[in-house]
């Protein structure tokens, strides 16, 4: 009974057709041929410990050296942050993290997110750079590794986030100025690469100060990013303004709701909701985008990555480090894609709910 | 939201900065923060790169240490800021960090048009090639119709075509903008040259090929590459410092002091090296340091060679011209009296 079912399962999904027949036997034969010598590389004849890199070369080509990820993974991590003191950027992305999927869970969402965030941001502050409660004090130019591209994504995502609605509102506004400035903006920003943003940054902006007065470097990398993540986040919110059907708006008018409570209440709540797939889609994008630092000389993870394949010893297992940087973008990324599917598929329901 | 940002920033900036008083010395300003700004690479294996622990390593890092115990009486009183080429004279023009020490070829252009002074040569290098062994070739001259495996972007493809011109010869160049890429088709055979500084092609021989003995370096040396520390324009006593500060490493490996052994020698009766731990003299009083100024950088960081031998020799570089000029070689300091 069972086998006819598996079959019968066979026959609807693989082989229907014969495209799809051709298919299925096509990908099967790829996979046998890929996967084998791929395991055999990854796993059997890979390389886990080792104390320098010469067993690594003995082996060459032969398998995979997973023994540089594992000297060099508290680089890769944490960058050049003094070692003793590596359980503090470790304890900062714990928070960070936790501070996220506090925020994702619908039940937690109430006021006390935001004194919540406060609180953990201000923690992580303490952590990072230490000076008080006899932490030693460590300089935000020594920040690298993992912290540095969640800290990066954090108050790019949290700071952008408000601006962007702000501007998307301003775009659709009456008054010219505003609808001008925003316009401007926007388009402005969403005109040149990112990669332009941050050379304007890091290049040409320490010419335009006064002599002698500078602006951290990373602050100014973080300005430009939140900047970028503004325009393309404002973009998605409008579209999400623009689904709203017209019968909202004048609803809230017949109310007699003034525009702010029109908008907080009324619109921006729908609006939101339908921009969570491109919001989530913005989001991992920036994630990912933060890695463009690498060239303004910020150790992000990919740039703790590229550095820690410069030493002659380790050079030349570039495609165990950067499996291993796609493993760690992966996880996060997945995370986020997984749980904006969820969370789409709850409110759904909840509307569903609220529609009966 | 944008200004309170920009305020914001400004504001930490200030308080980052609280005593750059535009009419003080760089000197002054270095010492009132208590460190020494330092630009370096990103990552260059020998010169300036992060280890597995995350600490500093490199001549160019031992520079920047050698210039904080020069002024601090402590060589740990430095940060390192890693900057990219493309960063790296905005971020010393406006003053992001006090000292350039990232592997920079010194060129007429740089030291005038650019506002930049530099404070001597740390390691002389040159573009060369690198041939497999087996191809049995003596000398550049006899590469001609070779295929070269280059780099784009850099000087190093402009001088590769001006040597081949120049000298009659011509080439087939096979340009790969990654460097991870561009050995594997070096070693995988797609090309029988490859040409870049003669410290990397030391440092890729000893490092990735399989046996290093296999590939030989050609003598010629077809490019000039002084690279040295640099300071910006408008502040005499901190380039003069810098400069003395590299002299001094040089010097002390001439006299014979090294970092084990200057405690002991420092009371010798040589008059050099009384005036160099600064016994006799006031040396250290006309850079606007303290006396023992060389003697804390050898004690702390070590001499040039000491430098050298830490952090080059391991990866295969012999002194060559970068030995004394006692050795026959081009490293030369002033008198220090």
């Amino acid at each position: 009974m069972r086998g006819v079912t598996v079959l019968a399962w066979l026959r609807a999904n693989l082989f229907s057709s014969w495209p799809n027949a051709l298919l299925t036997v096509a990908t099967l034969w790829l996979l046998w041929r890929a996967l084998p010598p791929f395991v055999d590389w990854a796993f059997l004849d890979a390389i886990w410990v080792a104390p320098d890199s010469k067993a690594c070369r003995a082996a060459a080509g032969e398998g995979a050296c997973w023994a540089f990820v594992a000297e060099k993974h508290r680089f890769i991590l944490f960058g050049t942050y003094p070692y003793e003191e590596h359980w503090r950027p470790a304890a900062a992305c714990a928070i960070l993290v936790a501070l996220w999927v506090a925020s994702g869970l619908r039940r937690l969402w109430s006021w006390w997110l935001a004194p919540m965030w406060a609180a953990g941001l201000a923690a992580v502050g303490v952590l990072m750079w230490g000076g008080v409660l006899g932490l030693p004090f460590v300089e935000n130019q020594r920040w690298g590794g993992l912290i540095l591209t969640l800290l990066l994504t954090t108050f790019g995502l949290a700071i952008a986030f408000p601006v962007a609605i702000l501007l998307a509102l301003g775009r659709r506004s009456g008054m010219p100025v505003i609808q001008g400035l925003c316009v401007g903006f926007i388009e402005l920003v969403r005109g040149v690469p990112l990669i332009s943003l941050l050379f304007m940054a890091s290049v040409m902006l320490p010419l335009f100060l006064p002599e002698r007065v500078t602006i951290d470097k990373l602050l100014r990398a973080q300005i430009a990013m939140i900047l970028f993540a503004a325009a393309y986040l404002a973009e998605v919110v409008r579209g999400g303004l623009q689904a709203i059907p017209r019968g909202q708006y004048e609803a809230a008018d017949a109310l007699g709701l003034s525009y702010w409570k029109k908008t907080l209440l009324v619109v921006l709540p729908q609006a939101l909701r339908i921009s969570i797939p491109p919001l989530v889609n913005t989001f991992i994008g920036f994630f990912k985008d933060t890695s463009l630092v690498l060239i303004i000389g910020l150790f992000d993870l990919l740039s703790t990555i590229k550095v820690s394949l410069t030493e002659p010893a380790w050079t030349g297992f570039g495609v165990e480090a950067y499996l291993f940087a796609a493993l760690v973008y992966l996880v996060f990324c997945l995370a986020m894609s997984r749980y904006s599917q969820n969370l789409e598929r709850e409110l759904a329901r909840a509307e569903a709910g609220r529609r009966t | 939201m944008r200004t309170i940002m920009l305020a914001a920033a400004a504001s930490l900036a200030l308080a980052a900065a609280p005593d750059r008083a535009a009419a003080q010395t760089m000197l002054a300003a270095v010492k009132a923060k208590g460190y020494v700004q330092c630009g370096v690479n990103t990552g260059l294996a020998g010169f300036s790169q992060p280890d597995s622990r995350g600490q500093w390593k490199g001549i160019d890092v031992d520079l920047c240490r050698a210039v904080a115990a020069a002024v601090f009486g402590d060589a740990s009183k430095v940060r390192f800021t890693p900057l990219t080429a493309q960063q790296r004279f905005t971020a010393l023009q406006s003053g992001e960090v006090d000292v350039l020490s990232r592997n920079t070829t010194w060129t007429a252009t740089r030291d005038s048009s650019l506002g930049l002074n530099f404070a001597g040569v740390i390691y002389y290098d040159g573009q060369g090639f690198m041939v497999p062994r087996k191809l049995g070739v003596k000398s550049a001259k006899q590469l001609n119709g070779a295929t070269v495996c280059v780099q784009p972007g850099t000087t190093t493809e402009l001088n590769l075509a001006d040597y081949f011109r120049a000298n009659g010869m011509t080439f087939k160049p096979v340009v790969i903008e990654k460097l991870e890429e561009v050995l594997n088709a070096y070693f995988a055979g797609r090309c029988d040259v490859y040409t870049t500084d003669v410290s990397g092609l030391v440092a890729v021989r000893a490092s990735r090929a399989p046996n290093p003995a296999d590939h030989v370096i050609l003598p010629e040396v077809i490019s000039k590459e002084p690279l040295g520390p640099v300071v910006r324009h408008g502040d005499d006593q901190w380039f003069d410092i810098v400069k003395w500060t590299l002299f001094a490493l040089l010097e002390a490996e001439e006299l014979g002091l090294s970092s084990k052994t200057i405690e002991q020698n420092a009371s010798s009766a040589n008059p050099s090296i009384q005036r160099f731990v600064g016994a006799t003299g006031d040396i250290g009083k006309m850079l606007g340091l303290d006396n023992r100024w060389a003697f804390n950088v050898v004690r702390l960081v070590g001499n040039y060679g000491e430098i050298f031998d830490a952090n080059l020799k391991p990866l295969g570089f012999d002194r060559g011209i970068n030995n004394l000029w006692t050795n026959g070689g081009l490293m030369y300091a002033p008198p220090i009296r």
